[in-house]
Order: C-alpha cells, then sequence, then structure tokens
C-alpha cells in the first residue's frame, strides 16, 4: 500500500523548474501530488505521478538525475484537527515524519497526506489500528 | 620485458650520459651566443660567455628565459636558424596572453617524434599496435607530436585529433585501437561515453597516454578501471618541443626526461637559486640538441621534484615527478596556494566524478573558492539530509587537503562544459 514518488534534483537556476515540467507535458504525465525542497543551492522534486513508472522513464532520458522511493499516502478527514490527531499518532510509537505534503484536491470528503516517514511498515500499521485509512494506488487513481 | 626505442640513451650509464650533455651543452651555448642576439644580450648583461660554458656544472651560469621573454621575442627573436631551415611551426593555446610560437627543423621534428616513440615504447607499443591519436592536431602539439611518434614505432595511426566522440569511438571499436593517446580529461568523457552506449566489451585498448594537463593519481586509477587499461603520464611543452620531454615507464612513479636532449634542474621560484636534487621547485630546461628553437635555462613555472632512484624498467634517465600544477594553474586564494590538481583528487577519493569547475571570486575585499560539482545518480538520494551530510564531508575533505574552507555546489549532471581539449577547470573572475 505505498505509492512510488519520483524524487528529482534541480538545480536552483532560473528556468530549470519549467525545463523539468515541460518534459513531463509533453510526454502527458498526470500529476496528483507535487513539492519541492530548497536549499540555496539546489531543490529536490518531489512527484506523484499517475503513471509514475512513465514519469521516472521520460525524466532519466532527459538526462534529469531522479530516484523512485516508496512513500505513503495517509487519509485524513477533512476537517479541523484531523491532521492532527494523525500525527500524534505516528508521535506516539515515536515515528518520524521526515517530510509531508497534500495531495492535490479531495477524494471521497478525505484530504490525502503524503508522508515519509522513519518506520513506514509500523506508520501503516498503527495508523490503520487507529482507524485512518491509507490510500493505495487504486484509491488515488494513479497506477 | 621492458621494451626501448633507443635503448642506449635511455638506459646509459650517468658518465656516458653527463659527457654527452656536457658536449651538447658547450656546442648549444655557442650555437645560441652566434644566432640568436637577444639570449647573447642576456648572456652579455650576466657578463657569461661561451668560454664560461665548459659543461653541466657551469649550466648556473646562464640567464634564464620565461615566458615573458618568449612573448617579448615574438615571433622570429628566439630563431637560432635561418627560416629557409625551418619546415615546422607550433603553438601555445595563448590562454595566458599572447602566443608563443615555436620554430623546428627537420631534424628537431625527427628528435620530437623520437621522444614521442620512446614514450609509446614505454607503455609497450609495438608496429602491430593500433595507436589512436586524440589529441587536437594543428598548432598544439599534442596531435603531431604522437602522431609522428606512432610513425616512428610503426603502429596503425588513427589521426583522429580531438573531438567528435561518435566518430572516436566507431574507430576505436571498428579498427581495433590498441592505444589511445588524449588529455586525461578527453580520456574520463570518451571512457564515460564508452559506458553509456555499452561498448566497453567492443574496445580492445591496452593503453593510454596521457597528458598536456594536470591529473590527480585517483583519475589515473578511475580511467585505468574505466577502459581496462593502463594508463601513462606524459609531459611536455611547446616552447622546448611538445610532448615527450619526459615520459612515464610501467613502474607509473614519475616521468622519465629525456636527459640526451633536455638538461633539467630544480630552482627556488623566488630566489633563483638551484636546489640540490631532492628538493621540490621550478623546473628549469635547456634544450640542447634543438636547433631553429633552442631554449636555455627556460622556467617552466611547473612545480616538482627530480628523482634518480634506480627504477625496475632499466632506464636511468632522471624521473620527475608529476608536476604539483603549473604556476599559471595554481591559484593563490585568501594566501593559500592552490592547485586544481588537489581539489580533484579530493573529488575522486569521495566518489564524486572528475567534471569540476573552480570558481574563484572576490566578495567584500575577501577571496572566496567554490567547487561545481556535477550531481550523479550514484550519490543522490530522496533524502535531503544524506545529501547535505555528504556535502559537509567533502567541504572538510576539501578544508583538510587546502586549508581554507571552498564551498562546494551540486550542480545539474552535464552542466559543466565537458572538454575534448583542455578542460576549462578555473574560472578566476577577481580577474575579469
Amino acid at each position: 500500500m505505498s505509492v512510488k514518488q519520483i524524487t528529482a534534483f534541480l538545480e536552483n537556476k532560473a528556468g530549470r523548474l519549467l525545463e523539468v515540467t515541460e518534459i513531463l507535458s509533453q510526454n502527458q504525465v498526470d500529476l496528483r501530488a507535487i513539492n519541492i525542497a530548497e536549499t540555496a543551492d539546489y531543490g529536490l522534486l518531489r512527484i506523484i505521478a499517475k503513471d509514475s513508472d512513465k514519469a521516472e522513464k521520460v525524466l532519466k532520458d532527459a538526462g534529469v538525475i531522479c530516484t523512485a522511493t516508496p512513500v505513503i499516502a495517509v487519509a485524513v478527514s477533512d476537517r479541523p484537527g484531523g491532521l492532527n490527531g494523525m500525527l500524534k499518532i505516528l508521535a506516539k510509537e515515536n515515528i518520524d515524519v521526515n517530510y509531508m505534503y497534500s495531495i492535490f484536491g479531495h477524494i471521497g470528503g478525505l484530504a490525502y497526506m503524503i508522508l515519509q516517514v522513519s518506520d513506514t511498515e509500523n506508520a501503516k500499521k498503527v495508523l490503520i489500528e487507529n482507524g485512518i485509512g491509507i490510500a493505495g494506488a487504486g484509491d488515488l487513481g494513479i497506477n | 620485458m621492458e621494451k626501448y626505442y633507443q635503448k642506449d640513451m635511455e638506459c646509459a650509464s650517468r658518465e656516458e650520459m653527463v659527457a654527452l650533455q656536457n658536449k651538447r651543452l658547450v656546442e648549444q651555448v655557442k650555437h645560441v651566443w652566434e644566432n640568436v642576439p637577444y639570449y647573447r644580450k642576456k648572456m652579455e648583461e650576466k657578463g657569461v660567455t661561451p668560454e664560461d660554458i665548459k659543461g653541466i656544472e657551469d649550466l648556473h651560469k646562464l640567464p634564464f628565459l620565461t615566458k615573458d621573454d618568449l612573448r617579448e621575442a615574438y615571433p622570429y627573436g628566439l630563431l637560432a636558424k635561418p627560416l629557409e631551415e625551418c619546415v615546422r611551426i607550433q603553438s601555445t593555446s595563448g590562454t595566458t596572453g599572447k602566443r608563443v610560437v615555436a620554430f623546428y627543423t627537420q631534424h628537431d621534428v625527427d628528435l620530437w617524434e623520437e621522444c614521442c616513440a620512446r614514450a609509446i615504447v614505454a607503455a609497450g607499443g609495438t608496429k602491430e599496435d593500433v595507436c589512436q591519436v586524440a589529441y587536437g592536431y594543428g598548432l598544439f602539439t599534442g596531435g603531431p607530436g604522437l602522431n609522428g611518434g606512432s610513425h616512428k614505432v610503426g603502429c596503425l595511426t588513427l589521426p583522429m585529433s580531438s573531438g567528435n566522440t561518435d566518430r572516436q569511438l566507431q574507430f576505436m571499436t571498428d579498427l581495433g585501437a590498441t592505444i589511445l593517446c588524449c588529455t586525461p580529461s578527453y580520456a574520463e568523457y570518451l571512457a564515460e561515453s564508452i559506458h553509456e552506449r555499452g561498448l566497453r566489451d567492443k574496445i580492445k585498448l591496452k593503453a593510454g597516454i596521457f597528458g598536456a594537463e594536470a591529473w590527480s593519481e585517483e583519475m589515473r586509477r578511475d580511467i585505468e578501471n574505466q577502459l581496462g587499461i593502463k594508463a601513462y603520464d606524459i609531459y611536455g611543452l611547446t616552447e622546448t618541443s611538445g610532448p615527450g620531454v619526459s615520459f612515464e615507464c610501467s613502474e607509473q612513479t614519475g616521468m622519465h626526461i629525456n636527459e640526451d636532449h633536455f638538461i633539467a634542474e630544480i630552482i627556488d621560484p623566488d630566489t633563483l637559486k638551484v636546489l640540490p636534487e631532492g628538493s621540490q621547485g621550478e623546473l628549469v630546461f635547456t634544450s640542447i640538441t634543438k636547433e631553429a628553437f633552442p631554449l636555455l635555462r627556460y622556467r617552466t613555472k611547473d612545480i616538482t621534484v627530480l628523482s634518480r632512484e634506480k627504477c625496475s624498467c632499466g632506464r636511468t634517465l632522471v624521473k620527475m615527478h608529476k608536476p604539483m600544477g603549473r604556476s599559471d594553474d595554481m591559484l593563490i586564494v585568501k594566501g593559500v596556494n592552490v592547485f586544481p590538481s588537489q581539489i580533484e583528487a579530493v573529488l575522486l577519493e569521495n566518489g564524486y566524478p572528475a567534471n569540476y569547475q573552480i570558481i574563484v571570486d572576490r566578495v567584500n575585499h575577501s577571496d572566496t573558492i567554490e567547487v561545481l560539482v556535477e550531481m550523479t545518480p550514484e550519490i543522490f538520494s530522496d533524502s535531503l539530509g544524506k545529501i547535505t551530510e555528504m556535502e559537509k564531508n567533502l567541504v572538510a575533505a576539501l578544508k583538510a587537503m587546502l586549508g581554507i574552507y571552498a564551498k562546494v555546489r551540486l550542480v545539474d549532471p552535464k552542466s559543466i562544459a565537458r572538454s575534448e581539449g583542455k578542460a576549462v577547470r578555473v574560472i578566476d573572475k577577481r580577474k575579469i
């Protein structure tokens, strides 16, 4: 029940992000979520695509350095405190959240968060035990 | 079994070599005195006449020549033969200023090519070999020198010149090149291309002769591993002939100087005093066989050490260590001497690619040095923490090597221009 995320290396210079989105656009890659972590010199572009394998291939073919990482997509009820409640469960288990970002739009009244955590298997287990849904590829309309 | 191209010279006893050098030096000083007014004037200013030079022990009495002299005397001021006896010129790249032009008689070309032939034979070359010369042809001495040497050895010579990597790889595979001659940075680039195209099983290379650039021991091992060859260093400068002034043997512990043609000295670049054997200092050459362009005590700006330790290859020619760098390449950053080769060594040791660029600048009256390194799939990770940790380690390793802080900047792959000739490793914005 993990989702494949593609992370690409982007040097900080004008137009570099555009070059990468051009590649994705020309190859009809449909994005479900996108996030950028930045440093002074470069950024890491993280994407969840409808077709991750294709996204990875077209980027690599274009000479973009990228890597695939399994992440979990957590269904959070879309109300105040929803996210907070979910994070409490992880904190209680001493699971670190390395980074987190959200998926575009709502699906069935739920907001989906992409999480990369210190212990993926344990995170999934405790979240499910606490009644929080983990989305599979099908739930998110990706393959 | 070690093979030699000219065993009597390469393995001569020290006494024989000194006797030959004495004789040739005396003749050469006379030749220069009679034919080069520019140098004669320098000698007169120093109060030296040819009679004062009886052998190599008197060499220190002669005035030095520097690149500035060559520029000042451009184009004919140091020519020692009538132009009708000259058959060739070669020239430096001119990257550090006005070009320098060197002249050759046919005899000069022949001797130069023999020096290159010694290098090829020392790298295991025979007439059975196919020698791919991917140094630039033209004014640059790399191509013509190794081309001539390859002919003398009797190799099938592929006069590729530099660049056009597709064609290089096609000939390398189709014609089964066994020896590759080019700059180390181009060798690295070719190795990368061979790897990318899955051609490793289709190449027959056994040796490479790489020079004209500073390169580290780590880069040598990297090229050797990638191409499955033994990589030999070669040294030379246009001013004295070109590649082949010195060359490496199978021991790979320094380059044998062709002492029957060039007398080497090591001097202190500040006091200009000759230093005792084994000291590190600036290399100075006196060419004792050149007819058209004979330079006496030419300061190379290269910092190195000479060694007369017995070599397992059997050659008795003195060995010079790979230069620490040319003082032209040497950067002074925050008062500290920095050679690009030191930075390269640190990068390779830490698993980074050898393709890098150094940017030196002055910000708020203080020097800054920045090393641009290309990101590779091997180094890359989804974790910002891991990448910054690696960067920190690299900065620490550079600090340990250089003694000063150098900023590291990770850049996109292939964003640093690949070199097909001499690599542009340093951008010094302080000069712009």
